[in-house]
């Protein structure tokens, strides 16, 4: 049911800071595995929820945070539009909340931008109890400093979001995926090269394998695009990034800890032992290892990116890598600016923030 | 705004005496004494000190507020930037970063007792990466030269401000400059990898990485539009795209600007995101075709420019379903450019509007609010009634994609009164803009210009929120102080106003400069 529980949600948080009892911001939590434990009273938001407006000619949706994202892709594309970062769910319960601070994209990222690049605005209550807006209901929009992506990613430490506006497109007329078996370095070598022509490519992975290569645009371009890359059709191709995106690719069917590496795109194969599924381009490589969490991300790092123990690392393991000493001080003035008390989602993020 | 010299000194000149005061009582060295003290880091022909050097740096190309700053200094290096800044973060002297000047809202104005920090040596290309579509360059190179060096590899940078010959990245980075491409390719926080910065103490910090994401909080979203308050941009990576195999404009005249702005929404529906879409009334399109004369139709109450790029199949699909679009909204003429010439004719035309708009009165003035679309019609309407309430024209050029309006007042600044009405009126779109549930300021950024007008869109709260994002970076306050953000106290002494005070440029305005 669509309700709107903004007063009641400031109550509880002030309440809480009265208390001084930190909260856990729980939507449907489908992505509980993610990130460090909160260890915090649960604050129960995915009872505000409802789409608040959508004109498909604006290209932009606004909807409460705890309106499920299945509804809302679902309310998109009757209208012919999606969310063209992809977002994966990781469950049923998925709401548009937890996956804009959780900052998450799927398969079409390298092509299409992230969760934050799709965010225009956002109402949200910071530290204070105060129910803030910033950013809005508009593509362009350089007012004040752009609080509204800083929430991308921040894993509901900054604050409760409550409303989220998000930039839409038009689904592609037309959508098919290539395959061909190759090497790794191959694989990304190719990736690289097609990514940087004129052509609807919209995804890019490897499984170990096989390369696929989604086209995604108008009928005749998709035409003109398999004809000049040349590869074999493949047939299922929606189900297959379905489950790319989702994790139900029999690659993530292990006991082993999975880690998501972001890198630079056509950087080389790797040191680190274990079993590789290259997405984006190869700016996102998921990995099952038991390496020892400092290897990993001693290499990640010094092959310019950094680590994220995804699913099923150690408990007392950071999830996300460190970042140098003065951006880390950043983080904590931030987290200062936005929440003070430290009420929202204490060590979600990273311990002691 | 168009940059004519005769504003400086017009009746629009403000007092910064308060400011000056303020920053000479809190700053410990005396302007001789920092002279010494930054020949110690940089040559001495890196440091401008005399009224004469100082003098074009006074302003941005909002040159209707100057104010001489107290030095200008030019490094090469970024161990010079962080030394620079750690001796002014020492002895509190304000700073202000500036690139090319070519901001229309006041961002690199100075305030007096400050040191103006020029990123005008910065000017390399250091990579080039064309597997990677990355390109990582100096501050103060040009937006265009980007998209130029890279050419040779079929990439371009895609955010293409209307100044691009003569802006520069590190000013793009600092306002999230858009152009007439965003609704398509995004703004420069949607084209930028990694942007190393030098804080107000010094220190050097990278946002972002050469992956697509970095871990933690993205600062790299935040520092985009910051407008220079938070750190000094000294490196940027951007990310480049393929060229097009093909880009096509189609040409549409209207005989009522209702009817272009229901074509630009049925282009959408039609699920086609032209690579560029850009609207401009009939004021507009008469003074750029008097200027260019590439044959716009003089006669047209609108007209809209659809560019549409990408496979040369696609291009040709889109074109056919747009033409026919444009005649079932009602257009009068539908063109198609014929050639790459002809391309670059119709574009010649709209990028030209605004000095074409400027050969008709001494001076103009240019407004950025952005709308929802479909307010369009009804924005215009009351525009055209606000024209004659303060009886001064305006002619619009509108990024009708994404929403982003540049209406253009004409004026004549040495007409006594008439600056400040313009500003007025100025003031008025931008709360209409409000109104309709948009922005004050879709590209160019509040500076000084619109700092009265964020106390419309912003709350006390969400100000105090800002604040405490500055202080986060900067605790001293010293870095492009007064920008951007007005203070709660202003606020509510401008809400307060009566309302045919309010929107006026009076003394109120320099009180945090």
């Amino acid at each position: 049911m669509n309700q709107n529980l903004s007063k009641q949600l400031q109550q509880q948080v002030l309440s809480a800071i009265e208390a001084n009892q930190p909260l856990q911001i729980q939507g449907g939590s489908s992505k509980n595995f993610l990130g460090r434990a909160a260890n915090a009273t649960p604050l129960e938001v995915s009872g505000h929820r409802g789409i608040i407006s959508y004109d498909p000619v604006e290209l932009v949706i606004t909807a409460r945070a705890g309106t499920p994202l299945r509804k809302l892709e679902q309310i998109l594309a009757d209208a012919g539009q999606m969310l063209p970062f992809e977002p994966p769910h990781f469950g049923l319960n998925a709401t548009l909340g937890g996956t804009i601070a959780c900052g998450l994209s799927g398969p079409s990222r390298s092509f299409c931008g992230s969760a934050r690049d799709y965010v225009l605005g956002v109402k949200l209550i910071n530290g204070r109890g105060e129910i803030l807006n910033f950013g809005g209901q508009v593509m362009k929009n350089v007012a004040g400093y752009d609080c509204s992506r800083l929430m991308a990613g921040a894993m509901g430490t900054l604050g409760l979001l409550l409303e989220i506006s998000l930039k839409v497109l038009p689904r592609q007329a037309a959508e098919i995926t290539l395959v061909n078996k190759t090497s790794l370095p191959q694989a990304l070598e190719t990736m690289n090269h097609w990514a940087g022509k004129s052509l609807p490519l919209n995804a890019a992975c490897y499984d170990g394998e096989n390369l696929y290569l989604r086209l995604s645009g108008a009928k005749t371009a998709v035409k003109s695009a398999h004809q000049l890359i040349g590869y074999k059709l493949y047939g299922n191709g929606n189900p297959f990034w379905q489950t790319v995106k989702e994790h139900q690719h029999p690659f993530f069917q292990s006991k082993l800890p999975l880690w998501r590496l972001s890198l630079p795109a056509g950087m080389a194969d790797i040191n680190i032992p274990g079993t590789w599924f290259i997405d984006w381009c190869g700016a996102q490589r998921w990995l099952l290892s038991d390496s020892a969490p400092e290897l990993v991300r001693k290499q990640t790092q010094a092959s310019g990116g950094h680590a994220t123990l995804f699913r099923r690392g150690p408990v007392d393991c950071e999830t996300f890598q460190l970042p140098a000493d003065g951006i880390m001080q950043l983080h904590r003035r931030l987290k200062q600016a936005f929440d003070p008390a430290g009420i929202f989602n204490p060590g979600r993020l990273y311990a002691g923030l | 705004m168009v940059n004519t010299e005769k504003h400086a000194t017009g009746a629009s000149a403000i007092d910064h005496s308060m400011t000056d005061k303020t920053a000479a009582t809190k700053s410990t060295l005396d302007k001789a004494a920092l002279i010494t003290r930054l020949r110690e880091i940089v040559a001495a022909d890196a440091l401008l000190y005399d009224e004469e050097d100082l003098r074009p740096y006074e302003c941005d190309a909002l040159s209707a507020y100057c104010k001489l700053p107290m030095i200008v200094v030019l490094p090469g290096t970024i161990e010079e930037v962080q030394a620079i800044m750690r001796l002014c973060y020492q002895h509190h002297v304000p700073v202000i970063a500036r690139g090319a000047g070519t901001g229309l809202s006041g961002g690199a104005t100075p305030i007096g007792g400050d040191v103006v920090l020029s990123l005008a040596k910065f000017m390399s290309i250091l990579n080039i990466d064309p597997l990677a579509r990355t390109a990582v360059v100096q501050p103060g190179v040009r937006n265009l030269a980007i998209s130029q060096a890279v050419a040779q590899h079929r990439l371009y940078y895609a955010p293409d401000p209307s100044s691009q010959i003569a802006c520069t990245i590190g000013g793009n980075v600092a306002e999230n400059s858009g152009g007439v491409h965003c609704l398509k390719y995004g703004l420069t926080v949607h084209n930028v990898r990694k942007v190393k910065i030098v804080m107000m103490d010094g220190e050097l910090l990278t946002l972002g990485g050469d992956a697509l994401d970095s871990s933690g909080y993205d600062l790299l979203a935040l520092i985009n539009g910051s407008e220079g308050m938070l750190g000094v941009v000294v490196e940027v990576t951007v990310k480049l795209i393929p060229m097009p195999d093909r880009a096509q404009v189609v040409l549409a005249a209207f005989d009522d600007v209702e009817k272009a702005g229901i074509a630009v929404g049925e282009v959408i529906s039609a699920g086609i995101i032209p690579g560029g879409l850009e609207m401009m009334d009939k004021l507009a399109t008469q003074a750029a075709e008097d200027f260019v004369q590439v044959g716009y139709p003089t006669d047209a109450e609108a007209i809209l420019l659809c560019e549409l790029d990408g496979t040369n199949e696609e291009v040709s699909e889109q074109i056919l379903i747009v033409r026919e679009i444009m005649k079932q909204c009602g257009a009068t003429k539908t063109r198609t450019a014929c050639d790459e010439a002809e391309r670059e004719a119709f574009w010649k035309g709209r990028k030209a509007a605004f000095p074409a708009v400027g050969r008709l009165a001494p001076d103009y003035y240019c407004m950025d609010g952005t709308i929802p679309r479909k307010h369009l019609p009804y924005v215009l309407r009351r525009m055209g009634e606000l024209s004659i309430e303060y009886d001064l024209r305006v002619a619009n050029v509108f990024h009708a994609g994404d929403g982003n309006l540049h209406p253009l007042i004409l004026y004549d600044a040495n007409t006594p009164g008439e600056l400040k009405r313009t500003e007025a009126f100025g003031g008025k779109i931008l709360e209409l803009c409000i109104e309709v549930g948009g922005t004050i300021t879709g590209e160019h950024g509040v500076g000084i210009e619109k700092l009265d007008q964020m106390h419309l869109q912003f709350s006390n709260e969400e100000l105090t929120q800002f604040h405490a994002v500055k202080h986060a970076f900067d605790p001293a306050g010293l870095l492009n102080p007064g920008k951007a953000v007005p203070t709660p106290k202003r606020c509510s002494e401008y809400r307060q106003l009566p309302a045919q005070n309010k929107n006026r440029p009076s003394q109120n305005r320099c009180e945090h400069l």
